[in-house]
């Protein structure tokens, strides 16, 4: 079982600019508010793409759709070839196995000590039943993101930045190949924020996976993006590296980058 | 008006809908695999062992309230002899399962409408969902299960413990033996008033399962929405409790009273 988490779905071959997540004209509305308007994104594997906008904007909902929790009104999102609105139940859950995705408050389980919420997918996922394995991964995991001391507290003990790294340890440990990551530093302090920051780059050097980091920080973005697009009133208005967004003369990217740098 | 009511319709029916799937998913999800044992005994102990002294405090003094009410009627018809029996059948047929369901609807169904509501606003069920597991199976079947099988076992004891108060409520007044007591309580009931009673708090318990299932497992990303999941899954439950009880007695007394 524990091949399984490194080999590509479908063993499809590996090239260096393979895109792994495809979105194609995809459009999104709830009631009459056009949410998602023509979002076009490409994550080629290992490459991090930040995601920049205002609340609001739809940037959730585009990586939601990835996983298939939401489906779009129009367009295509492919995630390593295969249409995501076209898989049945069982090609889905494939996908989620391939696909990790940190939530903003890390959502972990509350009624769950921090072992047992990242023992979770090792069993319903890998279903690893050896409790010597499971402890093992468990730690390695909790390592990693330097929370062993936390291993039997529950989430309710935890403060905002040790539940973040908790969520972020039990997405990984089941090595996805591609990460979402939702606000992954909201309400954090800046040392806490640059932290899960620098993290999310070990993780990602470590585990080489690819990422797109939906954020308003823009420290975190500065830190992680191999490439950032920004994102406003449901499309996307700019791309490129973060220095060069940086230098756009456009008043509205302008207008992200001029706030802390 | 007739527009807000054909919208009021529209909602009601959709509501009808999404239930009726909810309650397909739930069957579907029982018989696949991966059965999730250990959270299910997790829940029985939660519903069951953690209900057990406010359902035997409640049962206990309606057991010996009901005497206490009983025995001046009984007196004044010269039918004293018959407070055991009274009791029994009345207290095992209707007021213990239904008492005792309300109850549990209180608890129970609140409890897991806010837990899973709580679990929905901080998208603990889209982590399940994304993380390859299965919410449903996990969440949605070990609860009603569990509320399927604790309500009956919960029933019973309560039953018992409502016997035992009229038993102490009778001999404050009366000099009757615990034996006599219990046996002229036992030689009373009969298969049918054991039989279709227990049988219908397995009703009970489903109803209060799915009914706090639904509510939590369906709340919007609100904190508010966990308030009113709770609140809507006690009055949903409790009007659902007397919904079935009604079936029941109309079922038993077409089968077993004819």
């Amino acid at each position: 079982m524990q091949n399984q988490t490194n080999s590509t779905p479908k063993d499809k071959p590996v090239t260096d600019n393979e895109v792994v997540v495809d979105i194609n004209h995809i459009s999104k509305s709830f009631g009459a508010k056009d949410v998602l308007k023509d979002i076009n994104l490409k994550l080629k594997r290992g490459e991090n793409v930040v995601v920049l906008g205002k609340s609001g904007q739809g940037k959730s909902v585009t990586i939601q759709c990835i996983v298939g929790l939401l489906t779009p009104d129009n367009g295509t999102v492919k995630v390593f070839g295969d249409d995501v609105s076209r898989m049945n139940e069982v090609e889905l859950k494939e996908l989620r196995t391939k696909v990790g995705f940190l939530f903003q408050s890390g959502a972990l389980y509350d009624s769950m000590t921090v072992r047992d919420n990242l023992e979770f997918p090792l069993t319903r996922i890998l279903k690893i039943t050896d409790q010597a394995e499971l402890d093992k991964r468990v730690e390695e995991a909790l390592d990693g993101v330097g929370l062993l001391d936390a291993i039997d507290k529950l989430p309710s003990d935890l403060s905002g930045g040790m539940r973040k790294r908790a969520g972020l340890a039990r997405t990984m440990i089941v090595r996805p190949e591609i990460m979402l990551y939702d606000e992954p530093t909201t309400g954090l302090d800046p040392i806490t924020s640059r932290e899960i920051s620098e993290l999310i780059l070990s993780m990602q050097k470590k585990y080489k996976t690819s990422s797109i980091i939906i954020t308003h920080d823009m420290e975190c973005a500065k830190i992680t993006a191999d490439r950032v697009v920004i994102m406003n009133e449901g499309t996307y208005i700019a791309e490129g590296s973060f220095d060069e967004l940086k230098r756009s003369d456009d008043k509205l990217v302008k207008s992200f980058f001029n706030v802390t740098t | 008006m007739a527009e807000q009511a054909v919208t009021g319709y529209k909602k009601w029916l959709e509501g009808v809908g999404e239930q009726g799937v909810f309650f397909t998913s739930f069957f579907r999800n029982i018989f696949r695999g991966g059965f999730e044992w250990s959270e299910f005994v997790r829940q029985c102990y939660e519903i069951g062992y953690r209900s057990m002294m406010l359902v035997g405090i409640t049962s206990f003094i309606m057991g010996l309230v009901l005497i206490l009410q009983l025995r001046p009627s009984m007196l004044e018809l010269g039918a004293e002899s018959m407070l055991p029996k009274t009791l029994a059948v009345s207290f095992i047929r209707e007021i213990g399962p239904v008492i005792i369901a309300i109850i549990c609807a209180g608890k129970v169904a609140s409890g897991i409408g806010a837990e899973l509501g709580s679990m929905k606003v901080t998208e603990q069920i889209d982590a399940m969902e994304v993380s390859g597991a299965n919410p449903l199976q996990y969440l949605v079947v070990t609860r009603i299960l569990a509320t399927s099988l604790m309500i009956p076992l919960l029933t019973i004891i309560g039953d018992a413990i409502g016997l035992f108060g009229g038993f102490l409520a009778l001999n404050f007044t009366d000099d009757i033996s615990f034996s006599l007591y219990f046996h002229k309580c036992i030689a009373s009931l009969e298969f049918i008033d054991l039989f279709p009673a227990l049988v219908k708090t397995v009703f009970f318990g489903f109803a209060i399962g799915f009914v706090g299932c639904y509510k939590g497992y369906n709340s919007n990303k609100g904190t508010e929405s966990v308030g009113i999941a709770a609140n809507s899954a006690v009055v949903t439950a409790s009007l659902w409790i007397f919904v079935i009880d009604a079936l029941a007695v109309q079922i038993t007394s077409l089968l077993f009273y004819r």
